[in-house]
């Protein structure tokens, strides 16, 4: 199994209340409640944490970003990445991941992913994701193009990583006259590419169709069989058998000397309104475009869960369609069933 | 004014299948709606059937018209638009542009046809306002976004139901898909068209609402700069959707200026 720590690098250092009283933490809750004393103390403690788990013996650290967020003070992966290729000797860094479509030079990502991969000595694992609903809106790039984006910066990036340039790429989304980056990455064919996920069925199925590991974010036990399943059968229709190396879990875990101290702090961990990723607004996380047809046609019940969530109705210009926090209480010695075996990744 | 006879009918134009209402005789004159699509029956276009013969198509990626997935600017539903008359061999239309659908007439008023009588724009976006912005569809909910049209909730709820169905946040949603597709930036508005306004030969007409909250007044003022032969008109106790707030009296504006000539 294959080991990786994981922080959202959240910025625990602003009122609580004013989350609450906004109703949203993402996205339109002002930035006015930014710190940033406490948030280079906090950049700098994260540093100290990721040295300490790779001291104690993780076999990866996974990084990933979030725009206008107080849940993730990270607004580019890559920084941190580059970070750790300088100042870490053994973990992977495992980037889960660079949002794709937020790209506007998907070049200058390659660009810089080769050169993270050559200062780690290899160690990169670079994940590619299509960055949440609200990224789209933080970064005024067009949801309704998220999906077409994300899979022609992908197959631009890989090129760029493995076709001998100059080249020239006339995509839809992105069109470059000449592609030609000097600096190339140390891992061949190309890094390693995870796919992270919750439970977008098209990202399965692309990730299966590329042999890309799926990496189940959070997921339910339920939902994450269900993952696995429609992953091994798009893998059959490919023709390989899906494994352990092509699936990952990331699960929220509290140790402590016992359990009545793990369970305290797993309720102080999840302070932040108790969900995972703050107070969302359905209107800004699922913008129109960004989600699947399937949405409109009710399937899981998404689209009416938006037209209920629009129907509570507000004041234009206030944050709007407001959802009740939900507390999410953390589940005493439960686990997502036993820990799926993941081949070490072959050594670079 | 009950007993209009619409017809539908769709119609290929180019690369965009559209659907087609029109009722009424006279003088055509094209009605171009807003981007949350149209409702079915309004008693403004009724009010204008009354005078005249009134097309009302539904924009391409909107309301019944289908999505064309090529689609990437607002222009390319004006040249559908205008592909669409010459097709139907409509002479001398008259343009009513409602909001969004007031820079769809304002793009194909700019195209210079020799044959254009009347313009008419009535809150319309695709000039930039230069004091104020204009609302987002992405951040604003639907329900949110759609009362933001009206001065009076009341006239929102005669028109959609205080709770709108399902089937009408659906119908927004869709629209505003296409929206973002065709204008996401800049945001529901041209740089070049307030350049391309002067070449309109129509005697063109400015109409807003008092209260408009989606389009800020501040882009009437740049409309009426940009073209060579036109006035303004502010209707009261009205929002960003005159035609549906105050049908009356928009008619009214809209048959008077036409049958000045």
């Amino acid at each position: 199994m294959h080991l990786m720590y994981f922080t959202e690098q959240p910025m625990s250092a602003y009122p609580e209340q004013a989350g609450r009283d906004f109703g949203a933490t993402a996205l339109m809750f002002s930035n006015k409640h930014f710190d940033p004393v406490a948030g280079s103390r906090l950049y700098n403690d994260y540093i100290e944490q990721y040295m300490l788990a790779e001291e104690v013996g993780v076999d990866g650290i996974m990084l990933n970003e979030h725009h206008n967020a107080p849940f993730c003070m990270q607004a580019k992966a890559n920084i941190f990445a580059a970070i750790l290729a300088g100042m870490t000797k053994k973990v992977k860094i495992v980037m889960l991941g660079n949002p794709l479509p937020l790209a506007e030079n998907p070049i200058r990502l390659a660009e810089e992913l080769a050169m993270i991969d050559m200062i780690s000595k290899g160690r990169l694992v670079s994940g590619f994701v299509r960055g949440g609903g609200q990224e789209q809106l933080a970064t005024g790039v067009n949801p309704a193009f998220n999906r077409e984006r994300f899979e022609e910066a992908h197959e631009l990036v890989v090129r760029a990583w493995t076709q001998t340039g100059p080249f020239r790429f006339e995509g839809n989304h992105y069109q470059h006259r000449v592609v030609n980056p000097w600096a190339v990455p140390l891992q061949k064919p190309y890094p390693r590419v995870w796919i992270p996920g919750v439970i977008s069925k098209e990202t399965i199925i692309w990730a299966a169709q590329q042999r890309y590991p799926y990496i189940a974010l959070n997921t339910s036990i339920e939902q994450t069989k269900k993952i696995w399943e429609l992953y091994d059968s798009v893998a059959a229709d490919v023709g390989y058998v899906g494994g352990p190396e092509n699936r990952g879990y990331l699960i929220q875990v509290h140790v402590s000397d016992n359990e009545e101290k793990a369970i305290e702090n797993a309720r102080q961990f999840r302070w932040m309104q108790g969900e995972f990723t703050g107070l969302a607004h359905p209107v800004w996380s699922t913008p129109s475009g960004y989600g699947s047809g399937q949405r409109r046609a009710g399937e899981s019940g998404g689209f009416a869960h938006l037209h209920q969530a629009d129907r509570q109705g507000s004041l234009p210009g206030d944050p709007g369609d407001r959802q009740e926090p939900r507390p999410q209480e953390p589940v005493r010695g439960q686990c997502a069933g036993p820990p799926q075996v993941l081949d070490r990744p072959e050594t670079l | 004014m009950a007993g209009v006879d619409w017809t539908d009918s769709a119609i290929e134009v180019g690369g965009a299948k559209l659907h087609l209402k029109r009722a009424g005789k006279g003088r055509p004159v094209v009605v171009l709606h807003h981007e949350t699509g149209t409702l079915d029956h309004l008693p403004f276009y009724d009010a204008l059937a009354a005078h005249y013969d009134v097309l009302v198509p539904h924009h391409p990626g909107y309301s019944r018209s289908e999505r064309p997935t090529w689609m990437r600017s607002v222009r390319d539903i004006a040249v559908i638009h205008r592909g669409l008359l010459s097709d139907l061999k409509i002479k001398d239309a008259a343009l009513v542009g409602l909001g969004f659908g007031g820079w769809i007439a304002a793009e194909m008023a700019s195209m210079a046809p020799a044959d254009l009588s009347y313009l008419v724009l009535v809150g319309a976006m695709g000039i930039k306002p230069p004091q104020g912005d204009i609302l987002d569809l992405a951040i604003t909910g639907y329900i949110d976004y759609a009362r933001a049209g009206f001065h009076d909730q009341k006239a929102f709820d005669r028109l959609y139901g205080a709770e709108p169905s399902i089937d009408q946040l659906e119908m927004w949603d869709i629209c505003r898909e296409m929206s973002f597709r065709i204008a996401w930036k800049p945001y529901m508005y041209s740089q070049t068209l307030p350049h391309l306004l002067g070449a309109v030969r129509a005697p063109a007409l400015v109409v807003w609402g008092d209260d408009d909250r989606v389009v800020p007044q501040s882009a009437a003022a740049r409309y009426v700069e940009a073209l060579p032969n036109t006035r303004l008109e502010i209707v009261k106790a009205s929002g960003h959707c005159v035609d549906m707030e105050q049908p009356e009296a928009l008619a009214k504006l809209v048959t008077d200026f036409i049958s000045q000539g």
